[in-house]
């Protein structure tokens, strides 16, 4: 009996030291839920990350919901999301929230024989898809507005996202200012859909778009590019048929007037020039004002420098926009804001 | 002298370690049951809490309306309700002829070289994982079902004059028909095994009377196998509409997520379990969480309400068994 109990004994130890080895070894990696929206990039961001620092950062895509339900209760060290909050929402929550990059949300559609950019959509027609007031993709608005396209008549499978979703933030919100019927749905992460399918993440409405025939649904750019989805064209604020591409989203950009927005609150839907692509988002970091753990504020804010600094080629390889550098100082400004509990600015 | 007061002592010795062993396992299993209780219990307590504020605000109107909406707060359990209900209704109809043809043939008809491998590839149906059933679904079954079996459906079913109701609308390939057949799928490998183990317990001179009285294979098994072992068959059904009932992933990818009733089969709809997954994470507001935990607790109790069904029926057969007699 005492000989199997020391043998017991010495295998638990070995267990625990090798335990404890292996948790420190991982202490120093980051945190961070939220917005599917730029997973691509802050995927990208994070393997080049390591690559140089051998520092990890964890991004679970969960949706814009979810990154900021999880920064809530704390248990990520960032929340992403594509839905601003507002100034007193901040408050409440005791955040900071900056943009990292701009994107586009592009309709997408599976229809066979219809290659990228053959369709042409207005804000109207795509808003009244989305009420289930134009049913078949034969129907006179759609036909008005292409001309020599071939036309089937068959049924629009509706696909929108069934979670909590900053793209659906973006993409209600440019509805909502184009048609004014909108306004019985609304605008939010999530809305009482009158017609449609539901999938998870833009991966999921992605994947059902390519599963459906004669689907149309709402993807961020690099989804629509990965997966080979046909995108559709768009009629901007000046009226004229844009394709979504980086320097489309760039025109709707150059728009913004960052200095002017509180806790950088800016809606990129719906914005004026003659090239530029009316559903442009940008995606924002949330962090909490007061860091509970300094080492792990200060961690989260040198990867972002990191990827303000050396990231941009990542970003527009991928079609996304990169900050531009004024708006980057005054980011980084605000960042003085984040305190450790004694009050001493962590970065 | 000595040596029999060392046998005596030795002896002794063994008795009160074996009534301290007793006692001390006594003491375990009966501290087990009582966690287990206990965990029970918190579970309940939890979901009701949860729960409380929005059937507080919603009233018994919550399990009538079919509302859902996040921007305006207002919620109703209809929906995904009728959802759970429709798929697991779909998943019995095919599951449970299937399993039990199943079990049929490998207790009756088959080869017995073949049993053992055969029995052996129905089990491993139950170790796919569900979510491997939903992306299998999503990316193999769907497209067929839009592009063949759902029109075919339509065609030969849609023009009678009551069901045909079921088989209309649009084909979109996922939906309530493809998820119940999905559902019927993953549980068919757990029914098949109990009512293949409860048809072999069946005594063989039972069987062997009734060939030797002239009766075939089917009157057999319909009229002298079953009977015998119905209550391992209602058991068997009722495991399968317990995890069809809270079946989360495989249903997520298929089921479509669509927040309103659905009027035919090709309609997508949601379930408890597939709304609690894609929502849950992200219920920013209280009163969507407290009504996504409400949904939990509808769904606790209806499986509660199967369950206790199951169990009544089981008593009933008992009693007709043993005490009215035939």
């Amino acid at each position: 009996m005492l000989k199997s109990f020391g043998k017991l004994g010495r295998a638990s130890f070995f267990a625990l030291s090798a335990l404890v080895l292996t948790t420190a070894a991982e202490a120093s990696d980051i945190s961070g839920a939220g917005a599917t929206f730029p997973y691509p990039v802050y995927a990208k961001w994070a393997e080049a990350y390591k690559a140089k620092t051998g520092i990890g950062m964890n991004y679970q895509s969960i949706g814009s919901g979810g990154g900021i339900k999880q920064i809530n209760a704390k248990t990520v060290d960032f929340g992403a999301s594509d839905k601003p909050l507002t100034a007193a929402e901040l408050t409440k929550g005791d955040l900071i929230q900056f943009p990292t990059v701009m994107g586009g949300v592009v309709p997408v559609v599976n229809l066979a024989g219809i290659k990228p950019g053959e369709i042409k959509l207005t804000g109207s027609v795509l808003a009244n898809i989305y009420l289930g007031k134009i049913t078949k993709w034969n129907a006179p608005e759609i036909a008005a507005i292409n001309k020599g396209v071939k036309l089937p008549d068959t049924a629009i499978a509706v696909v929108h996202r069934s979670d909590g979703s900053g793209t659906t933030f973006n993409f209600t919100y440019y509805l909502n200012a184009v048609e004014p019927a909108w306004a019985a749905v609304g605008v939010n992460t999530a809305v009482e859909w009158p017609v449609g399918l539901g999938g998870k993440g833009n991966e999921g409405v992605a994947a059902m778009i390519g599963q459906t025939q004669g689907s149309i649904g709402y993807v961020e750019y690099a989804y629509a590019l990965q997966n080979h989805l046909t995108y559709t064209d768009m009629q901007n604020k000046d009226g004229k048929f844009v394709k979504p591409s980086y320097e489309a989203f760039q025109a709707a950009a150059a728009n913004a007037d960052w200095a002017k927005a509180p806790g950088f609150y800016l809606i990129l839907a719906n914005q004026p020039g003659a090239t530029s692509w009316p559903m442009t988002a940008a995606t924002f970091i949330l962090l909490h004002k007061t860091q509970d753990k300094p080492e792990n504020g200060k961690a989260v804010l040198k990867f972002f420098n990191w990827a303000y600094a050396d990231g941009d080629k990542l970003a527009k390889d991928l079609d996304y926009v990169p900050m531009p550098d004024n708006v980057v100082k005054l980011v980084e400004d605000s960042w003085k804001q984040v305190v450790d509990a004694s009050g001493k600015p962590v970065y | 002298m000595a040596l029999i007061d060392q046998a005596e002592e030795s002896r002794r010795r063994r008795i009160r370690n074996g009534r301290l062993a007793d006692i001390f396992f006594r003491w375990m299993t009966w501290g087990f049951t009582a966690l287990v209780l206990v965990m029970l219990g918190g579970v309940i307590v939890v979901l009701v809490q949860g729960a409380a504020p929005a059937l507080k605000l919603f009233g018994f109107d919550f399990l009538i309306t079919a509302k859902w909406n996040p921007v305006t707060d207002e919620y109703g359990a209809l929906v995904p309700l009728v959802g759970t209900l429709a798929t697991s209704a779909v998943a019995m109809l095919v599951g449970v002829p299937a399993s039990f043809a199943v079990a049929f043939f490998l207790t009756e008809l088959c080869p017995y070289k073949l049993r053992t491998p055969l029995s052996t590839a129905v089990e491993l149906l139950a170790a796919v994982p569900s979510i491997i059933y939903g992306i299998w679904g999503l990316f193999v079954a769907a497209p067929f079902f839009q592009t063949t079996i759902e029109p075919a459906l339509a065609a030969w079913l849609g023009p009678i004059p009551l069901i045909g109701q079921l088989f209309s609308g649009v084909p979109i390939g996922i939906g309530v028909l493809l998820a119940g057949l999905i559902l019927g799928l993953m549980i068919l490998p757990f029914m098949t095994a109990v009512m293949r183990d409860v048809f072999e317990t069946v005594p063989a001179v039972l069987r062997e009377s009734a060939y030797g009285l002239g009766a075939t294979r089917w009157e057999v098994v319909w009229k002298v196998v079953l009977p015998y072992c119905r209550t391992g068959v209602v058991g068997a059904v009722m495991l399968g509409l317990g995890r069809a009932l809270g079946e989360t992933m495989a249903v997520t990818f298929v089921i479509g997520n669509a927040h309103r009733l659905p009027k035919s089969l090709f309609d997508p709809a949601t379930t408890i379990s597939a709304a609690l997954a894609n929502e849950f994470t992200e219920a920013v507001s209280d009163t969507y969480t407290s009504a996504l935990i409400a949904l939990g607790l509808v769904l606790f109790l209806l499986t509660f309400i199967v369950l206790a069904a199951g169990r009544r029926l089981l008593l009933r057969a008992e009693v007709a068994k043993t005490g009215g007699g035939k």
